[in-house]
């Protein structure tokens, strides 16, 4: 019918005030919808690009989830370290470039203590094969002279408001256990680390050699009585690392994963294992990821609340509008004008709405975007909706086109009953 | 013109029929005022006359045309091509202006545009100088229905009706908002104005007053013997 769009315009407009609000709700739950879902899938890859260009993680024999989450996430403990040795002669197959061992077991007020080496500046990759950048100072030497020194990661220097140059010292395990502090031999820090949003700007990095250092009057996880090593003397010792908790390693060719992997779990030396971290992140985010489907959950009822509202924002209207209608109806409209009419109205105002949530998270994560990520870590991309995003937009607007049709459907009962002459 | 025969109606729900009137016919060009009290069923009777309401048994016929014999969206077109209507008060759409709401049955119906062009050139010219001879000043034409006063609303209504010319022209009580000088120039202006278009006229009101004015005064009473004149639920 020629005419009835512009009439649906002039009536809208006529009644702006109220299906403003309704816009605004709607375009609030797909503003909700869509940041959880962009929020969910970032957080999920954010955790998985915990540790990239990395194609196997190697450490005693256990579950490749503990595995991870100690050799990686620097949470819980290794029930075995494996022994240098044996990295080494990993280090030496054909197929390996690189192994950087890693050391654990030692905290710093809560957070985890990191022994390497300097390769780990280097070859350690997060996110999109991203390297390790230093905000302030330099990596430690790793040598003797500089035997005593740490890097520590973003958020620990936020946290306890560390500088460069600062004193700090070590516990023994997780720390809080009377007597088990390294206050003997205190680190200094000699670098901060750019903020990654991954485990390691919680990290606390030392050499090797320091990690043997400050155990070397411990015996069994306690300072052997009677036992003192100044720290200047500790110098003197042999402070190659007998053993380590876990190894990265890097391949020459990642086609080689499957086979470097089989070579660890038969190595005859030691019980070890090897996972890929990509498939053990999955894993793990398989345990983690329970909060996630209950956040989207909880978005999905927000969008039905507020297309609830559009339902009743537009019935509650229809009560006003039964004499245009009538009026309409002696002019010729038939019921299924009127049903076009109010259907109508509800599709563009959904449509408006869901249009206007878009572009309202597109401008929330490209203004929220650089402060979230330097709080909490989570990179959030300004990239076009994903499948998920694109599946949720559908189901917003084909909700609001269904709760458009209840008003349409209810106004057509009552163009028919009315007649003329509406009875309010 | 306009033919009643043998017809039932009754509101679903209400045990008795609210119309029953066994013979009318009105003859083209006539003007008749329907007479009845407030709630004798004479909405429902124009509702009927409009093609809106369909009833259960007997014919309604417009220039030999039942309305039963059309589809429903034939019979909305039918109703936008051959009749105009005058409600009661608040019959504008408030945020159209009032050239804009005289406009509206060219919107819905061919034949009434084509007409009003044949006759003034074109629709907006049409509704200009219906609006002249309702006498709405020029200045109030662009002006939104809902700013305007009820006379003038009801001047707006009237052209809104006669424009294109159509066969039939019901209205519905259009003066009980309407004061006595205002009720009087109205009705002159409708009367007026249907003489010099030829159209069939159908006037409803409780008025007695109003009768005088009439080809024919037809009591609701008198036609319809419904047991219970009681006004829809």
């Amino acid at each position: 019918m020629k005419g009835l769009a512009g009439l649906a315009a002039r009536s809208a407009w006529n009644r702006r005030l109220t299906l403003s609000l309704v816009v605004a709700s709607i375009a609030l739950a797909t503003l909700l919808l869509l940041s959880f879902d962009r929020v969910r899938t970032d957080v999920r890859e954010s955790f998985s690009q915990s540790v990239s260009g990395t194609d196997l993680v190697m450490g005693a024999r256990t579950g490749s989830v503990q595995l991870m989450l100690y050799a990686v996430f620097h949470v819980g403990g290794a029930t075995n370290n494996i022994r240098m040795a044996s990295v080494q002669a990993i280090a030496g197959h054909r197929s390996v470039d690189w192994v950087v061992p890693l050391s654990l077991g030692d905290s710093h007020r809560g957070f985890p203590v990191l022994g390497t080496t300097q390769d780990y500046f280097t070859r350690f990759r997060y996110g999109d094969r991203q390297p390790l950048a230093l905000s302030e100072g330099r990596p430690f030497t790793g040598d003797i002279d500089g035997l005593y020194e740490s890097v520590i990661g973003a958020e620990v220097a936020r946290a306890l408001g560390y500088g460069l140059g600062r004193k700090i010292t070590l516990s023994h395990g997780t720390g809080g256990g009377p007597g088990a502090e390294h206050a003997d031999k205190p680190f200094t820090v000699v670098g901060i680390l750019a903020r990654t949003g991954t485990p390691v700007d919680r990290t606390v990095h030392i050499s090797l050699p320091a990690m043997e250092a400050i155990h070397i009057d411990w015996a069994g996880g306690a300072p052997l009585p009677g036992v003192h090593v100044a720290p200047e003397d500790a110098r003197k010792f042999d402070l190659a690392p007998k053993q380590v908790t876990a190894a990265l390693i890097g391949l020459k060719s990642r086609a080689a994963a499957f086979a470097v992997q089989r070579y660890i779990a038969d190595y005859p030396g030691e019980a070890l294992m090897a996972v890929l971290p990509g498939v053990a992140l999955d894993e793990l985010w398989e345990v983690v990821g329970v909060g996630e489907k209950l956040l989207l959950g909880l978005s999905g009822i927000v969008a039905l609340v507020s297309l609830a509202g559009l339902v009743a924002v537009v019935l509650a209207g229809l009560n006003e509008r039964r004499r245009e209608l009538a009026v309409l109806r002696a002019l010729g409209a038939g019921p299924r004008h009127v049903l076009l009419l109010l259907a109508g109205e509800g599709a563009l105002i959904t449509l408006l709405g869901a249009g206007i949530g878009v572009l309202a998270t597109a401008l929330l994560i490209g203004l929220a975007g650089p402060a979230i990520q330097s709080h909490f870590g989570v990179a959030l991309k300004l990239s076009a909706p994903a499948m998920s995003q694109w599946l949720l937009l559908a189901g917003v607007v084909a909700t609001g086109l269904l709760a458009s049709l209840v008003p349409g459907w209810r106004a057509y009962r009552l163009s028919l009953a009315d007649g003329l002459s509406p009875r309010i | 013109m306009i033919e009643i025969d043998d017809l039932r109606f009754a509101w679903r729900g209400a045990a008795a029929d609210c119309i029953a009137i066994d013979w009318l016919s009105v003859a083209s060009g006539e003007r008749v005022f329907l007479y009845g009290p407030s709630g004798g069923g004479k909405s429902t009777l124009l509702g009927l006359l409009a093609g809106v309401l369909v009833p259960h048994h007997g014919h309604v016929s417009l220039q030999g045309t039942d309305w039963s014999s059309l589809s429903g969206a034939d019979r909305d077109a039918y109703r936008a091509d051959h009749v105009g209507y005058i409600f009661q008060q608040f019959n504008l759409l408030p945020y159209l202006s009032a050239m804009d709401n005289v406009l509206l049955p060219c919107r819905f119906s061919a034949k009434r545009r084509a007409r009003a062009t044949a006759e003034a050139g074109s629709p907006r010219e049409a509704a200009r100088s219906l609006l002249e001879r309702v006498g709405l000043e020029p200045a109030l034409r662009t002006r939104a229905a809902s700013m305007l006063s009820v006379g003038q609303q009801q001047r707006v209504a009237a052209a809104r009706a006669l424009i294109g010319h159509p066969e039939v022209v019901i209205a519905d009580e259009p003066t009980s908002a309407l004061d006595a000088p205002l009720r009087d120039a109205f009705m002159d202006l409708l009367l007026g104005q249907c003489a010099a278009a030829g159209s069939t006229l159908v006037f409803v009101s409780h008025d007695e007053r109003l009768a005088a004015r009439f080809d024919r005064v037809v009591p609701l009473a008198g036609i319809n013997h419904s047991g219970g004149l009681k006004a829809p639920p």
